[in-house]
């Protein structure tokens, strides 16, 4: 099935929930309210035509002034593909969490909130997983900046090279 | 009457039974031999008995992704080279053929033969290093002598080719970085004369050793529909009896030229989906991947090699997700581009990261000394975990 026809049955079912549809680029994709990504992500998995029953990948994105969440999908059954995409405001990235359909999505969703603090409602156990626990920021965002002092430590920076060659 | 002074003493004994075991929270890790670098599981344990195991990731963590965001978009080859340091050459292949997919560049035929043997070689080469160090983990040690022998005359070929022994940095947008010196190609057909029947001793010493068999077959079983819920891919997939094989059912670079087959478990020796079947997926995908060389040696044609490789790099706008099989399995890159210098956006989905996410959900009732061959088995490289 093409990218065209799994939307048009998603616009069909979801009328509300579809955004938008980006074609005429290399995959295109399908962009969803992050309020019903959970619903339209059963659907998509339940379905008999479509079956999407493996999560390839699940990544947090920095779109400037939102936070977007990419979703690519599989069917081992159909051989076919979709990406879904939802967006969430900076100031209340919430989205719904994928974890209870695809159990890979675990991980994937701790991975995004670790490095872009994407808040997934509903994740059984949403804590950081690459960086250390008492890790401040999320260094992923465009507007990060990297701390000048962790845990005491100072860290080397490029704009600390006058105190490092003061101190030669 | 009482005998003496004393007053009367009831004294109660403690009725026999109901002795009852603490749970014992025990850290496996992270500088643990078995745990194939720094991997932590905390293991909550009653007696011999795991009753949970949660990983702890992270010791390893380079910023990959941030890194990737600061350096230009061939730049990133030689950041890639260090996830999977074990299979490199499948590391670059997957980030070249994205952003070729997205530049809509064509590459010469030389070259993509060459990119085919150098995977297909690493793949045997990374192959070679889980059947050593599972044999480590099962309490046998001569088979890592064997297989590091025949490693190393994989890593000699690629130092030649390549001008290195680790990490390559040999795979280039459009072509690859040196074509194959004089000979090159013929020595690679002698390593496949040589190998061929070492696959057999190695399954003399390990793999139909009864000991082995005992330790492993039953062990750590995944049952198809969990394997394809957790995402599962390579060989741990394979293993659990589903016919998945990116190079057959996805194919990208020249892969659909090949004849190979896909090879999968069958609970031969225990039940579908146990530590054995995923190491002799393994054993059997080495055999495949000569099979490959051997035709694209045959095939391969003449010309130059980087003919096709472009001065300037420009990636325009627009984002793509390749997938490509590696030794351990799925290796996806999302890349994003605005069509400047950088890459705006690299994620990879690496298959040793998705495959030690089944860990909790598999090692809950077994014992502890069976988590060392499930681990073992699922074959993860930490550095592509942490990335």
């Amino acid at each position: 099935m093409t990218s065209q026809e799994i939307h048009d049955i998603l616009a069909q079912k979801f009328p509300a929930s579809v955004v938008e549809f980006s074609d005429g680029i290399l995959q295109p994709f399908i962009k969803i309210q992050a309020g019903d990504i959970d619903r339209i992500a059963r659907f998509l998995r339940d379905d008999d035509q479509l079956q999407f029953d493996y999560l390839m990948c699940l990544s947090g994105i920095d779109l400037g002034e939102n936070l977007g969440v990419v979703y690519h999908l599989y069917s081992t059954v159909h051989n076919h593909k979709i990406v879904l995409r939802a967006e969430a405001a900076k100031q209340t990235p919430d989205v719904k969490s994928v974890a209870p359909l695809w159990r890979t999505a675990d991980w994937h969703e701790r991975e995004a909130f670790d490095m872009l603090g994407i808040n997934f409602v509903n994740h059984p156990d949403l804590r950081r997983i690459l960086l250390p626990d008492d890790w401040e920021g999320f260094p992923l965002r465009k507007d990060y900046i990297q701390p000048d002092i962790y845990n005491g430590i100072r860290v080397p920076h490029p704009d600390h090279k006058e105190e490092a060659n003061d101190r030669e | 009457m009482t005998v003496n002074n004393f007053p009367a003493v009831n004294v109660e004994f403690e009725k026999p039974g109901g002795i009852e075991t603490d749970e014992l929270i025990l850290n496996m890790g992270p500088q643990h031999p078995s745990t194939h670098g720094v991997l932590r599981v905390i293991l909550k344990t009653d007696g011999e008995i795991i009753k949970s195991a949660t990983p702890v990731i992270g010791y390893l963590h380079r910023c990959f992704e941030k890194h990737a965001e600061n350096v230009t978009w061939v730049q990133v080859i030689p950041y890639t080279d260090r996830m999977d340091y074990i299979a490199s050459m499948n590391n670059n292949l997957g980030y070249v053929l994205g952003i070729e997919k997205m530049m809509d560049l064509e590459v010469n035929e030389r070259a993509n033969y060459l990119r085919i043997i150098v995977a297909e070689l690493n793949r045997i080469a990374s192959h070679l290093i889980f059947f050593g160090t599972y044999g480590l983990d099962t309490g046998a040690f001569t088979p890592f002598l064997y297989t590091f022998r025949d490693r190393e005359k994989i890593l000699d070929l690629f130092e030649e080719i390549s001008g290195a022994r680790l990490l390559y940095n040999y795979i280039w947008v459009g072509g690859v970085a040196f074509d194959a010196p004089d000979g090159w190609l013929d020595r690679v057909t002698s390593f496949c004369d040589y190998f061929m029947p070492k696959i057999k001793e190695y399954n003399d010493l390990l793999t139909f050793n009864k000991i082995f068999i005992e330790r492993t077959a039953n062990v750590g079983v995944i049952p198809p529909d969990l394997a394809i819920n957790y995402a599962l891919s390579g060989p741990c997939l394979r293993g659990s009896g589903i016919k998945f094989d990116l190079r057959k059912n996805d194919p990208y670079c020249i892969y659909d030229r090949f004849d190979f087959d896909v090879c999968i478990g069958k609970g031969e020796e225990g039940t579908i989906g146990d530590s054995w079947d995923r190491c002799w997926v393994r054993v059997a995908e080495m055999w495949e991947s000569l099979k490959i060389i051997r035709q694209a040696v045959e095939k391969i044609p003449g010309g130059d090699a980087k003919s096709t490789v472009p001065k300037n790099v420009r990636v325009p706008k627009g984002e793509f997700y390749i997938r490509t099989e590696t030794p351990r399995g799925e290796l996806g890159y999302y890349l994003i581009s605005d069509g400047s210098r950088n890459p705006v956006r690299v994620k990879v989905r690496s298959p040793a990261f998705v495959n030690l996410s089944i860990l909790p959900a598999i090692a809950s009732g077994t014992m502890v000394a069976d988590l060392v061959v499930i681990i073992g088995s699922l074959d993860i490289v930490l550095g592509e975990i942490d990335r």
